[in-house]
């Protein structure tokens, strides 16, 4: 999968896990800009993103994450 | 503290106050226990105290727990929250482990009991995976395996001295699978206590509580007969035909089915039965058949006759003088079950699966019947009601059938007889009994000689609908009489499986195109009654013959003239792929 449809995807995800209307996610975007994205949200980010793409990842995968770029990269890793 | 949906003015739910107390992180959970719950008719207030306050909350008196006037309050503690220690091999230990954590949610039930009058409910724990030796592990004192289970055991014993109630979420972990069950990963990320996958059904266990406590569980479960408490269809294969043996795969799957109504009846569950069958018939193999496990007197009420399901169920619920929503339908076939739903929406129907090996999985995994305690009323509810298998009388129907059967997106095929359809026409003719007009036996050659007869209009006619094909249902066999201008119907003959779907009139509508076609004037039909075919007496009568004698045996004759036929023409598709041209007709 590449990046843009990764994007594609993640868009869908950030505007349903944070009950959001066509988030514009960039790669820079990090959990400061998006209300809501607290520790709770998170996981619900991680388990979505999980179930989308059909990937496993573990605390120290996601722990090493700091911004939706960390997050797209990571996902292209796992589905290549 | 989130509090959230209030309950207030969302009638006809019935609001219920429930306070989530926990150690674990239960955000991902708490949504859905509002939504499953107003499935389950709760309009469900959730009062979840900040995360890991559980002692906290239960003994001040002043907690949100304690202070929000909350109907139950559900312990959901996790077994890695517990002081579990360790003790491999130690029984002394290990029971002073597992009495030191009965007490300590004792300790939490006296503190909410003190303070508020809120219900316990008391979730047990799911056993982990992991264990240090193996078997051993079960029975050895002091693993977490030997642990858990006593602690689970101990706890059933006490919510039942103490009147709380208990979660069996061990029971529900167990049915999905242990190792599904538990997710490691989301416990260290988040303290999340069980894989995301389950929430919805954990949720659905805990409204299932939240009803029955509200008295919202059903009481009573209505059977379909044929293809649901036996195999086959007693009207066509006869007491000696339907399969209902042990030693019978599909038989043993029925006989299941039959054994767990009568656990449901033991604990208080009414059966009725609605099934399309004359009375008579569908009362046999309660009677004769041997193997048979339900019998007439455990029903209460028994409503076997042609018409549509929706109206016995009504006639049901009215017997019993109970609410619709009290009532579970159990029928294999998709058109019942879809027809029941749309007239009937209160009334529960599983959607069976096609193997009827899972069938009472399927029912019991529903959990309409859950309840939260068994009294002596429930133990001697089955005999308050006289149980005589009674008739109910048949009030007004339950909805719009012509509207209902509109919606069925009906296709109607009729073909002649041909080489490829030959077998099944074989079959239909020699082991329909039940929608048989004259129950006339034909061999293959025989049919194979009326395929090629161009003075015989001979039909075999299909059905398809949203649910799938049916295949061929009916078949039509009509000759010239030595009269001039005379069609008799020698066959007429219908699988039971699409009654109530007009069929006969579409049949009688192309026959009679063919007729006019070839200048036939007059149409003649013949009902012989057997011990089978009383369903079709009225026959004729419905489609607009008149009768022209009746023998001493019961045998009617009938006619209809083709030029004041006014045939109904119900909603379906029509498509014939039967030429007009190749009837010819000797000249007189």
């Amino acid at each position: 999968m590449n990046q843009a449809q990764i994007y594609a995807h993640l868009n869908a995800i950030f505007d349903d896990v944070f009950d959001l209307d066509s988030t514009e996610i960039t790669p820079e975007t990090t959990a400061k800009d998006i209300e809501g994205w607290d520790s709770i949200s998170h996981i619900r980010l991680i388990i979505t993103v999980e179930k989308k793409f059909n990937i496993k990842l573990s605390a120290s995968d996601v722990g090493r994450l700091e911004t939706v770029g960390d997050l797209a990269t990571l996902i292209q890793s796992r589905t290549e | 503290m989130e509090k959230k949906a209030p309950s207030s003015n969302l009638a006809p739910l019935t609001p219920f106050s429930l306070g989530l107390l926990s150690n674990s992180t239960t955000e991902l959970i708490t949504p859905a226990l509002i939504a499953t719950a107003a499935r389950h008719g709760i309009a469900l207030d959730l009062i979840v105290p900040p995360y890991d306050q559980v002692a906290q909350q239960a003994l001040t008196h002043d907690s949100i727990i304690n202070n929000s006037n909350l109907d139950a309050v559900l312990l959901a503690i996790d077994f890695r929250s517990l002081p579990l220690q360790l003790s491999v091999g130690e029984l002394e230990t290990s029971t002073a482990t597992i009495s030191a954590a009965i007490a300590y949610l004792k300790t939490l039930r006296d503190g909410i009991k003190a303070h508020s009058k809120a219900v316990c409910i008391f979730q047990n724990f799911a056993m982990p995976v992991e264990s240090l030796f193996g078997s051993l592990d079960r029975h050895l004192p002091g693993t977490l395996r030997n642990l858990i289970d006593g602690i689970n055991r101990e706890l059933a014993a006490f919510v039942n001295e103490s009147g709380d109630i208990l979660f069996d979420v061990s029971g529900v972990a167990e049915c999905v699978g242990l190792s599904n069950w538990h997710a490691p990963d989301l416990w260290n990320m988040a303290k999340i206590p069980f894989s995301c996958d389950f929430v919805p059904l954990y949720a659905d266990h805990v409204a299932r509580i939240l009803a029955a406590l509200r008295g919202k569980s059903r009481k009573v479960l209505i059977l379909d007969l044929d293809n649901t408490v036996w195999g086959g269809i007693i009207g066509d294969d006869g007491v000696e035909g339907i399969q209902i043996a042990q030693g019978d795969a599909r038989g043993e799957a029925h006989l299941a089915v039959q054994r767990f109504a009568l656990g449901l009846r033991q604990r208080g569950i009414i059966l009725a039965v609605s099934s399309k069958n004359t009375d008579e018939t569908a009362r046999i193999p309660f009677e004769t058949h041997p193997e048979m496990l339900l019998r007439l007197h455990h029903f209460t009420v028994f409503q076997a006759n042609w018409n549509d399901k929706a109206t016995n169920i009504k006639a049901i619920a009215e017997e019993l003088s109970l609410s619709l929503d009290s009532i579970v339908f159990m029928d294999d076939n998709p058109v019942e079950r879809d027809l029941v739903r749309q007239f009937l929406p209160q009334v529960a129907v599983p959607e069976l699966p096609e193997d009827p090996a899972y069938y009472v999985r399927t029912l019991s995994a529903a959990g309409y019947f859950e309840a939260v305690t068994l009294t002596d009323e429930d133990l001697t509810r089955a005999s308050a009601y006289a149980d005589n298998a009674k008739r109910a009388s048949l009030k007004h129907s339950a909805g719009d059938m012509d509207e209902y059967l509109e919606a069925l997106d009906m296709t109607i095929t009729f073909m002649p007889f041909d080489a490829s359809g030959r077998t099944r026409i074989v079959q239909l003719i020699n082991k329909s009994n039940q929608y048989n007009l004259t129950t006339r036996r034909y061999t293959e050659p025989q049919i194979a000689d009326i395929t090629e007869d161009p003075e015989v209009l001979a039909m075999q006619i299909r059905l398809a609908d949203r649910f799938g094909d049916n295949g061929m249902i009916s078949v039509l066999i009509c000759r010239p009489e030595a009269q001039k201008n005379i069609w008799n119907i020698d066959t007429w003959l219908m699988s039971c499986r699409v009654l109530g779907r007009k069929v006969e009139h579409m049949v009688l509508a192309e026959l009679l195109q063919h007729a006019n076609a070839v200048g036939i004037d007059t149409v003649t039909g013949t009902y012989r009654p057997t011990a089978k075919n009383k369903m079709v007496s009225d026959h004729y009568a419905r489609l607009g013959f008149s009768k022209v004698d009746e023998a001493q045996d019961g045998t009617s004759y009938w006619k209809l003239l083709v030029n004041e036929a006014n045939p109904q023409r119900p909603p379906m598709k029509l498509i014939s792929h039967i030429a007009f041209k190749t009837l010819e007709r000797t000249p007189a």
